[in-house]
């Protein structure tokens, strides 16, 4: 893969309060770009865009609201491109079957948690993601959420049987699955490319 | 396909970390675990420093407890099995456990052989004191491994002592030449394939969790500098006399590990931790750590 320029003057903010927080920043290391940990509201200061990695959406709520980071979030997320994995993307969308957790509100849809099921309903498949890559992508989906009454503003990337599992609203991407846990940077890379950059 | 299900299984425990796991038997437990911000809880009838005061042989929980405590929260629930029961291990993964945890702290039912975890879709965890131990488990299949410390005790010294064993042992097999690794690999009592993954890459091939003995934000706070990826709490919560204060407490050490001036506003006025146990307190044949081989 190649490392562009522009690399070197990006920062990304992968939130780090709980979840797959680590695997993220290596996923983006692999790109040769650099993240930064954001734990505290000044950490949104310093940064080009925003991950919201998997975890537990419930832990991740709580520590967000708890920290004072939801509000600069909220009125940060307004401009700056966001790419949210699993419970990720869960908080992203307009709402959520569980009142424990609580939504941001930045792409048009609902979501589901753990719709597949638990644990031992977990598992790894080929998706096709034909206007982002050129080969398969190896999928790992973790007590994955599904999502409901996507308004047309949303754009689906890929789908998993009748479901779209990767979708983007203008700089908002989103994933029901884990891209940082495979080694394929592919995604992260799209969302540098065509999002983060584009938007500068 | 074994590769494909162990990354999946592996995935899970990427996702608690940074987070608490807490050891809770009742549903309205649960709540409160949920609430204050576990990223799991494990459910059992009995926390270990109950089962080390009550004595007797502790077996896993009755499924209708664990089915109304998975019916309580919408987070990740794990439950015990005894080392080598897989009879156990099985009704669990019927009940639809998210997590196996094949552990000391119930009476062990087999002395010489661990469940060969590879034969299950559910992922298991299993405790560890040293790298050999680590490593033979996660060569029958656990796909996370904690410290085991001494469990029920409040006494974080145990924990301690096996993150720092296993974390100096990765780093005496790092400098290893290759032709010296089957002679570690012997001697360790380990899979070579793993000893040479571990001596390659300096981690352990799946994610390290530390349990045993936690009790304050400050110990989570300590394991987590020592290596731990995740806090699992058993009697620290439920055996404090602020459960809820002490839980929530925990959960934003888990996430603040390293700012010490956060980590000093988080423990104030918590009340009294659990009382615990010293070492010293324990008879040798009391010890839950040496269970498993």
């Amino acid at each position: 893969m190649t490392v562009r320029p522009e690399y070197d003057e990006l920062t990304i903010g992968v939130v780090a309060l709980q979840g797959s927080f680590a695997k993220h920043a290596f996923s983006m290391g692999k790109l040769g770009i650099k993240c930064r940990a954001v734990r505290e509201p000044e950490d949104l200061k310093l940064i080009d865009a925003l991950i919201l990695p998997g975890g537990e959406s419930t832990t991740m709520t709580l520590l967000l609201e708890e920290e004072g980071l939801w509000e600069p979030m909220n009125v940060v997320l307004e401009t700056m491109p966001v790419f949210g994995t699993c419970a990720g993307a869960i908080l992203l969308g307009q709402q959520v079957d569980d009142e424990r957790v609580h939504c941001f509100n930045k792409i048009d849809y609902k979501a589901e948690r753990n719709a597949y099921g638990r644990q031992i309903e977990s598992f790894k498949t080929s998706l096709i993601i034909p206007t982002m890559l050129d080969h398969d992508f190896e999928a790992i989906f973790i007590r994955a959420p599904k999502f409901r009454e996507i308004k047309p503003t949303v754009q689906s990337l890929a789908v998993f049987g009748a479901d779209p599992v990767l979708m983007r609203q203008d700089n908002v991407l989103v994933a029901s699955f884990h891209p940082e846990l495979t080694e394929d940077s592919g995604i992260h890379k799209y969302f540098v490319d065509e999002i983060v950059l584009k938007s500068r | 396909m074994t590769n494909e299900l162990f990354e999946v299984k592996t995935g899970l425990a990427e996702m608690l970390k940074g987070g608490v796991i807490m050891d809770v038997t009742t549903p309205e437990q649960a709540k409160i675990a949920e609430q204050a911000g576990a990223v799991a809880v494990m459910a059992l009838e009995r926390i270990p420093a109950d089962i080390r005061r009550d004595g007797g042989i502790a077996r896993a929980s009755d499924p209708k407890m664990i089915k109304e405590i998975q019916q309580a929260v919408s987070i990740p629930v794990m439950a015990k099995c005894r080392i080598g029961h897989f009879a156990e291990a099985q009704i669990l993964e019927a009940l639809e456990i998210d997590y196996i945890d094949e552990s000391e702290v119930l009476t062990p039912a087999d002395e010489a052989n661990h469940i060969w975890k590879h034969d299950f879709k559910t992922p298991f965890v299993c405790g560890a004191t040293n790298l050999a131990e680590a490593l033979r488990r996660i060569g029958e299949g656990a796909a996370l491994i904690r410290t085991k410390g001494e469990p029920g005790t409040g006494n974080i010294v145990e924990a301690v002592r096996h993150m720092r064993t296993i974390t100096t042992e990765m780093a005496n097999l790092s400098i290893l030449r290759t032709d010296e690794l089957m002679a570690a690999a012997k001697n360790m009592g380990a899979p070579y394939h793993l000893v040479a993954q571990v001596a390659k890459t300096g981690k352990l091939p799946v994610p390290n969790f530390s349990a045993g003995g936690i009790a304050t934000p400050a110990d989570a706070s300590l394991m987590m500098q020592l290596g731990a990826e995740t806090i699992f709490v058993g009697s620290g919560i439920f055996k404090s006399e602020d459960s809820e204060a002490m839980a929530k407490a925990i959960v934003q050490a888990a996430t603040f590990y390293d700012k010490p001036e956060k980590l000093a506003e988080i423990s104030e006025g918590l009340g009294k931790a659990m009382k615990g146990l010293d070492m010293i307190e324990i008879n040798p044949e009391d010890r839950m750590q040496d269970r498993g081989w």
